[in-house]
Parts: structure tokens; C-alpha cells; sequence
């Protein structure tokens, strides 16, 4: 009998712990909310297995615990049973599976009209490069890393001369503009991650990966690194801050360019 | 009535090969250390496995005593705590829950139950156990080298994992590695035992279609076993070259710490892609073995026949072979084409199906039962709750999209522990609270049993249940410290607490069930050699403990499938494996 109630309390415990728990996903400050809407009939649907697995398992445990003269019966398949139960899983990993693949699709396929602005990962900071007047990156290597061009931009690429370089400092984006993050890492794995925008990525060393967002929310928020990183892992921190129109280009004002900043070589 | 379930009188041929003489030891010496038998070397196996197992326990108490109350242990630094979460999961992931499942019950129950005198290769068998236990020994000797055990996390991604900015880069991770070498050559000795034991030793009557659901899991993890280590294996050697030799299978240009390093051209991904692909079916080969052992728990316990033994036979193997196309799932978001997700998802997303099916057999098997709530039959019911939770948090992950924001935060932890952890830990308590009687011929204490459930179980969920909800909020795994985050409420530490308090206890409950392992060895109950009155061959065997060679003079034949349980107009509710058909009618 206290394994009924244990079972019963776990099944309406883990309800009731659900629905009045504080923590929950942060506030969205991205085009995503379709993951959160994923999220949500997922939690339906597991929410009602588990309970009814669970319940169900309970009302077996005191409806046929052992008494002295209980016989089990003896049924060894049920092929009826036993499909039915298989069609109806099917029907709900479907109903998971076909929402999730399709803002999958929405995932990998970026708008035309997204502006690109580049993360660079290292062991343990954040910086950030964003296309100039020309409106384009210019190409780096690993090979060009050097005190005075730390994200190793291509001297010789006239693309990269007007690029803006942000070390150590905040990035900006502008609200309601998709942008199309490109993820480059100068030393090891690490991962781009802004909880209120959903969306992450790893930075992997040897090559560019990259994903897009549009921030619907004006405001500060936090970059963590989410991919394993050494001993400094927890303190590889940034900040985006998502700015109206007018904010982001007086600040854009302010930056400085790649040629600003590097020293033409002799 | 399907032909497996009973036979008619005769139908079983004589035996095809005549007995092979088996090795007999003289000396204490081979038979209790260096023992060629298969019952010894499971015992070996799963002390080892237990003996380094409270090693990883006490690391996640130390490991939660840091998140619960960051700063206030001087001796928990950032590199200790990343040292202490990489040998906690390397430790219970290879060295007990595989060592146990397949080196410790694999060898036990495989020879008993298919009604073996013992393993196809008893010598092959004896060096499986000492190329683990070196294997462990070398582990364990990160511990004691210059800079510690590596804290490269378990995954040892690199570049990371061999550069200066990881804890336990001189020594430790060259030791991690040797040591995962070795375990995969032990294993693999006694692996292919395992296989070759259960096609080729069966008794006389013993079809596949007759074996109990326990063999089927540890055969088919075996299988997967055998296909997925190699892909660790090749991918410690050219990391351990990367690392010793300077080249660059998995190291790209990089430049660390201002420095530019001589790697070039290697690829990082692909180590995940070697890794994956071990790691993945590494879960079913965890999985699998406890499904099997949890079966026949449920069957024993509910005196009823396991509901749809054909199914869940097939869904074993249909588990085991999906499981080698589902690896990328553990890499949505690692830069890979993310046209990769659509394949991945589908792919996880069906394995749910033979998973969920099952989860509804151990359940029906309840129904209409008469369940015996025994120690073990506790035990599968915990088992029940906490694999259907973690399963069912496993479609969250799977499903890509929703992989993007839970992946990397706490909800992958309290995903993985629930559903491979605590889930077939149950199964570990349960098949040796069932088991111990037939290796020692004395019952566990009853009462120590119900404690140690009661604690475990509601203390686990206790753990691994609030966990999700902090993965959720955000909260990223493998961080020593939060720090100051805005988004982070002070409710989360809290909460953190409280899950510390629930590890603390559920972690010294084990000590009740330790010292009940030692007491009953003496002071417990006499057993007989049948206390479950359970079906299949290991009960029936003529000494208990069973002795060398397991049977006496003849080999038992087996004239049934292993689940008459309660068969309307029997005699008893139960009918042995090895009992003609004519003799069972009351």
C-alpha cells in the first residue's frame, strides 16, 4: 500500500510541482517562440503518458497486489492490444515530430535580407566583427592571429578593412532585423549562447558555423558560453544589447574599423 | 497457443557435440582469483565495479557541494570540480554500469540460464577481468599523478581536452585514455564470450525463442557492444597520437593562450562523430541488459507470464540496430549541416515507438497479476517511474528544435541521469536483491532492503525531477560557479540546495546497502534454491550456491519458455524451464 500512495504522489506530485514551479523558460526575445510552442505540446503530450503510465501502474500495484488465493492470469500476447498500442504512440511522437521538423526547416533557412555579424570564441572571452560600409567580411585565418589583429582578419582582403571590431566590449544589434550569426573559434569547442533568443551554436576551431535570429526585444542580455571550454568555462561572458534604430547607429558611430585599429605593416 | 510457449512430450533431439571436459582448479589461488569460472569472475566484476562506484559517488557529493554552496570549500577549485564531474561520469557510465550489466550479471546469468556449464572461453573469460581491473587501476591513477585526472569533461572533446587550459592535461588525460583502451580490449574478451556462450552452449531445448528476456537484453547490448567500442577505441588512439606525437587527427590550427600551435588540418567534429557514435548506443548497451533483467523481475514478482514476449524480443533488437543511426542527435547544435537534424530527429524520434512498447508490456504484465511487492518487484516499479520520465524527457531532445535551447543546460543532466543512471541502477538493486540468494545461498535483510528502496528511490526522483526546471530556465551545465546572471533568479540556488540535502542522503542510504551485502553474507536468512519459486534454469540448478560446472552430472533440458507462470490447472504457479509438459498437469 505505500507503494500505491508513493506512485500516486509522484504522478500528482510531478503535476502539481509543473504547474506551480517558478522556474520556466525566460522571457523570449526572439523571433523563436515557435520552439516555445514546440516545447509546450511536447509537455502535453509526455505530460499525459507519464501520468497516465504512472496511475495506471498504481491502480495495478493495489488492484492486484498479492492476497492469499489471487491467481494471475495467464495471457501470453494480445497481438490486437498490443497494435493498437503501437499506432497510437506512433500517432504521438508524430504529433511531436511534425511541429519540431518543421520549425526545423524555418531554422535552416535563412532570409535573404539578414545581415551577417561574426562571433569569435577564445579561451576566455567574446569578440565580435561586423561588416562595414561595404557590407561584407573580409576573410581570415588562424595564421594572421597577432597581438594587433587578435581575430586574425586577412590584411590583404580589402573586404576586411572597414570590418568593425568589438574586443571586449558589448555587441549591438537592432530590434527587428534578422541577422545571420557566423561562429568562429580560434582555440577550442565553445558554444554562443543567449538564453532569451532560444537559439545557440557551436564555435568550432578549423571552421565556420553559423545560425540566424531576428531580437524582438530591446534590452541587455547575457552571452554564456555553452560548449565545454577548460577551467574558465563559467566565466566567458558577454553581452548583447538590443537597440532601437536610432540607438544602434549612434553607437555604430562610436566603433572603430579594422584599419583603425591595426598598423599598416612596413 | 504459440509454439514457444509449452512443448509436447519428447521433440528435444540428444545433445549435438559431446561435454567438452571442463578446467578444474586445485589451488585457492585458481579458484578464487585467478578462477577460470564464469560465476567467480562475475563476482570479481561487480565488487571491482562497486569498489570504484563509491569512488564516483562520493565525487557527486562533492561535485554538488560546490553548486550548493559555491566558495565555501577551499578545496573544491574550478579545475578540482571539473576533474571531479569528468572521472564522476566516465566512472559511472564505462566502469560500473557497462563493467556491471555485462562483466558482472552477463557473466553470472548468461551460463546458468542458457544451461552452460560455464562461458564458451573460461581463459579468455579470467583475462577479460584482469584487463579490466588494470584498466580501472590506471583510472584511478590519474588521481595520484602531477596536475590530477583529467577534467576534460567525459565527452573529452578536443581540442580542449589536450590543451593547457583543461585540468589534468599533462597526465591525466594520457591515463583516461589508456585506461578506455584497456577496458575496450577486456572487453572485448569477454564480450565475444558472452555471444559465442549464448549461440553455441545452449542446453538441449533451449531455443533463442525460449531464452529469458534477461539473456536477450545482455546478448543484444553485447552485439552493440562489440560494433560501438571500436569507434572509442580508434578515436583514444589518434587522440593519444594528437596528444603524444604531435599530430593532428582531431587538432586544426589554433592558436591558445597568444600562442600559435604546429596542429593543422585535423577536425574536432570528427571525434564527436567517433565518440557519438560509441556513446549513443553506449546508453542501450546500459539499457538494454536492465530492460532484459527488469522483464524477469516483473514476470518472477507479478507471478504472471511477461505480457508479449515475441514483441519484446523484437523490440530489443529493433532498439539495439536503430540505436547506431540516432548518434547526431547528441550534436545538433555542434556545427555540423544542420540538414542532418531532419535524419537525426526522425530516427530518434522512432526509436520512442519499440521503447514505449516495452514500457506498456511491463505494465500489462502487472495487470491481473498477483504482485509479490519484494524488495526486487520494488525496485522494477522505481525502475517503471524513472525510465518513463527520462524517456519521455528524451523526445524533448530529440526532437532538434527543441534540442536548441535545452541542449548544454541542466535538463541534459537530469535527462541522462533519470533515464541511465538512476533508471538502471533500480535494475542493479533489484537483480541483485533478486539474485543474491542463488550467489550466496542467504536472503538480503528485508527490512535493510525497504530502507534502502524508500531513500533511493523517492530521493532520486527528488534529485533529477526539480533538476529539469533549472535546465529550462537556462541554467548551462559544467559551470563550476553562476556567477552574477541576470536571468538566473536566487530561487535557483535555493533549489540547488535543496537537491544537495536529497544527493547527501540518497548517497549514504548505499551504506545500509553495503553493510546488508556483508551481514547477510553470514546472518541472512537460509535461501534455498528456489525462495522467488522462478522459472528459469539458474533456480534449478542442483547445489546452491550452484557449483563448478554449474549442473552436476547431466545438463538439464528444457522443455518450455521461461515464463509459466500461474498456467491455469498447473500445479503451482510456476513451472520450471526444465519440467516436461506431462509432469506440470495437477
Amino acid at each position: 500500500m505505500p507503494m500505491v500512495l508513493a506512485l500516486v504522489l509522484v504522478a500528482v506530485g510531478s503535476v502539481a510541482f509543473h504547474l506551480l514551479n517558478p522556474w520556466w523558460l525566460t522571457p523570449i526575445a526572439s523571433n523563436w517562440h515557435y520552439i516555445d510552442a514546440t516545447i509546450a505540446i511536447t509537455f502535453w503530450i509526455t505530460g499525459f503518458v507519464f501520468t497516465a503510465v504512472v496511475l495506471f501502474t498504481a491502480y495495478c500495484v493495489y488492484r492486484f497486489r498479492h492476497k492469499p488465493g489471487r491467481q494471475a492470469a495467464y495471457e501470453p500476447e494480445n497481438k490486437k492490444l498490443e497494435w493498437w498500442l503501437a499506432i497510437g504512440t506512433a500517432v504521438g511522437v508524430a504529433a511531436m515530430l511534425t511541429p519540431g521538423l518543421f520549425v526545423w526547416s524555418q531554422f535552416v533557412s535563412v532570409p535573404p535580407e539578414a545581415t551577417e555579424f561574426e562571433a569569435v570564441g577564445q579561451q576566455w572571452m567574446w569578440s565580435f566583427r561586423l561588416p562595414g560600409k561595404s557590407g561584407k567580411l573580409g576573410s581570415s585565418d588562424v595564421k594572421y592571429i597577432s597581438a594587433d589583429n587578435p581575430l586574425g582578419v586577412n590584411p590583404t582582403d580589402p573586404n576586411g578593412q572597414d570590418n568593425i571590431v568589438i574586443m571586449g566590449d558589448d555587441l549591438h544589434l537592432r530590434i527587428g532585423k534578422p541577422v545571420r550569426v557566423l561562429l568562429r573559434s580560434i582555440d577550442v569547442v565553445h558554444d554562443f549562447y543567449v538564453p532569451e533568443f532560444r537559439a545557440k551554436m557551436d564555435l568550432v576551431p578549423g571552421m565556420v558555423t553559423r545560425f540566424w535570429f531576428t531580437p524582438t526585444r530591446t534590452g541587455s542580455f547575457d552571452i554564456l558560453c555553452a560548449g565545454f571550454c577548460g577551467i574558465g568555462h563559467p566565466q566567458m561572458r558577454g553581452k548583447v544589447v538590443v537597440d532601437t534604430e536610432a540607438d544602434y547607429r549612434a553607437w555604430l558611430q562610436k566603433q572603430q574599423t579594422f584599419a583603425q585599429l591595426t598598423p599598416p605593416k612596413k | 497457443m504459440a509454439d514457444y510457449v509449452a512443448d509436447s512430450v519428447g521433440g528435444i533431439g540428444p545433445a549435438e557435440v559431446p561435454e567438452v571436459e571442463l578446467y578444474h582448479a586445485h589451488t585457492w589461488l585458481t579458484k578464487y582469483v585467478f578462477s577460470q569460472d564464469a560465476k567467480v569472475i562475475a563476482v570479481q566484476y561487480s565488487l571491482t565495479a562497486t569498489a570504484i562506484g563509491l569512488v564516483a559517488l562520493v565525487l557527486s557529493w562533492l561535485m554538488r557541494l560546490q553548486l550548493a554552496f559555491p566558495g565555501t570549500f577551499s578545496l573544491i577549485q574550478s579545475e578540482n570540480y571539473y576533474q571531479f564531474i569528468t572521472m564522476h561520469g566516465m566512472i559511472m557510465v564505462i566502469y560500473l554500469l557497462t563493467a556491471l550489466f555485462l562483466g558482472g550479471f552477463g557473466n553470472y546469468l548468461i551460463p546458468l540460464m542458457v544451461g552452460a556449464r560455464d562461458m564458451a572461453f573460461p581463459y579468455v573469460n579470467m583475462l577479460s577481468y584482469w584487463v579490466y581491473l588494470l584498466a580501472v587501476l590506471i583510472l584511478v591513477a590519474g588521481f595520484f599523478a602531477p596536475g590530477g585526472p583529467t577534467g576534460a569533461g567525459w565527452t573529452l572533446y578536443p581540442p580542449q581536452s589536450i590543451l593547457t587550459g583543461t585540468p589534468g592535461h599533462e597526465w591525466g588525460i594520457i591515463l583516461m585514455l589508456a585506461s578506455l583502451i584497456l577496458f575496450i580490449i577486456g572487453f572485448t574478451m569477454g564480450g565475444l564470450n558472452y555471444v559465442v556462450t549464448v549461440l553455441q552452449c545452449r542446453t538441449r531445448g533451449m531455443t533463442l525463442m525460449r531464452l529469458p528476456l534477461t539473456v536477450w537484453g545482455i546478448l543484444t547490448a553485447t552485439v552493440m557492444a562489440l560494433l560501438a567500442f571500436p569507434a572509442l577505441f580508434v578515436g583514444a588512439v589518434m587522440m593519444l597520437l594528437d596528444r603524444l606525437l604531435g599530430t593532428s587527427f582531431f587538432m586544426p590550427s589554433i592558436v591558445q593562450l597568444g600562442e600559435q600551435m604546429t596542429y593543422n588540418g585535423g577536425s574536432p567534429i570528427l571525434f564527436q562523430h567517433l565518440f557519438w557514435f560509441f556513446g549513443h548506443p553506449e546508453v542501450y548497451i546500459v539499457a538494454l541488459p536492465a530492460f532484459g533483467i527488469v522483464s524477469d523481475l516483473i514476470s518472477t514478482h507479478a507471478r504472471k507470464n511477461i505480457f508479449g514476449y515475441r514483441m519484446m524480443v523484437w523490440a530489443i533488437v529493433a532498439i539495439g540496430a536503430l540505436s547506431f543511426i540516432v548518434w547526431a542527435h547528441h550534436m545538433y547544435i555542434s556545427g555540423m549541416d544542420p540538414y542532418f537534424g531532419f535524419f537525426f530527429a526522425t530516427t530518434t524520434l522512432i526509436i520512442a515507438i519499440p521503447t514505449a512498447l516495452k514500457v506498456y508490456n511491463w505494465v500489462l504484465t502487472l495487470w491481473r497479476g498477483d504482485i509479490h511487492l519484494n524488495v526486487p518487484m520494488l525496485f522494477a516499479l522505481g525502475f517503471i517511474v524513472t525510465f518513463v520520465n527520462g524517456g519521455l524527457t528524451g523526445l524533448f531532445l530529440g526532437n532538434v528544435v527543441v534540442d536548441v535551447p535545452l541542449s548544454a543546460t541542466l535538463f541534459v543532466v537530469a535527462h541522462f541521469h533519470m533515464v541511465m543512471g538512476v533508471a538502471p541502477i533500480f535494475v542493479v538493486f533489484g537483480g541483485i536483491y533478486h539474485w543474491y540468494p542463488k550467489i550466496t545461498g542467504r536472503m538480503l535483510d528485508d527490512t535493510m532492503g525497504k530502507i534502502h528502496f524508500w531513500v533511493t528511490f523517492l530521493g532520486a526522483y527528488a534529485i533529477f525531477f526539480p533538476m529539469h526546471y533549472l535546465g529550462l530556465l537556462g541554467v548551462p551545465r559544467r559551470y563550476y560557479e553562476l556567477g552574477d546572471t541576470a536571468f538566473i533568479p536566487p530561487s535557483a540556488a535555493s533549489l540547488n540546495v535543496f537537491i544537495t540535502v536529497a544527493a547527501l542522503i540518497v548517497g549514504a542510504v548505499q551504506l545500509v546497502f553495503l553493510f546488508n551485502l556483508g551481514w547477510s553474507l553470514t546472518r541472512g536468512k537460509p535461501s534455498g534454491p528456489n525462495p522467488w519459486r522462478a522459472t528459469t534454469l539458474e533456480w534449478q540448478t542442483p547445489q546452491t550456491p550452484p557449483g563448478h560446472g554449474n549442473w552436476g552430472k547431466e545438463l538439464p533440458v528444457v522443455y518450455r519458455w521461461a515464463y509459466d507462470y500461474s498456467v491455469p490447472g498447473a500445479a503451482e504457479d510456476f513451472i520450471p524451464q526444465n519440467q516436461p509438459a506431462a509432469a506440470s498437469r495437477g
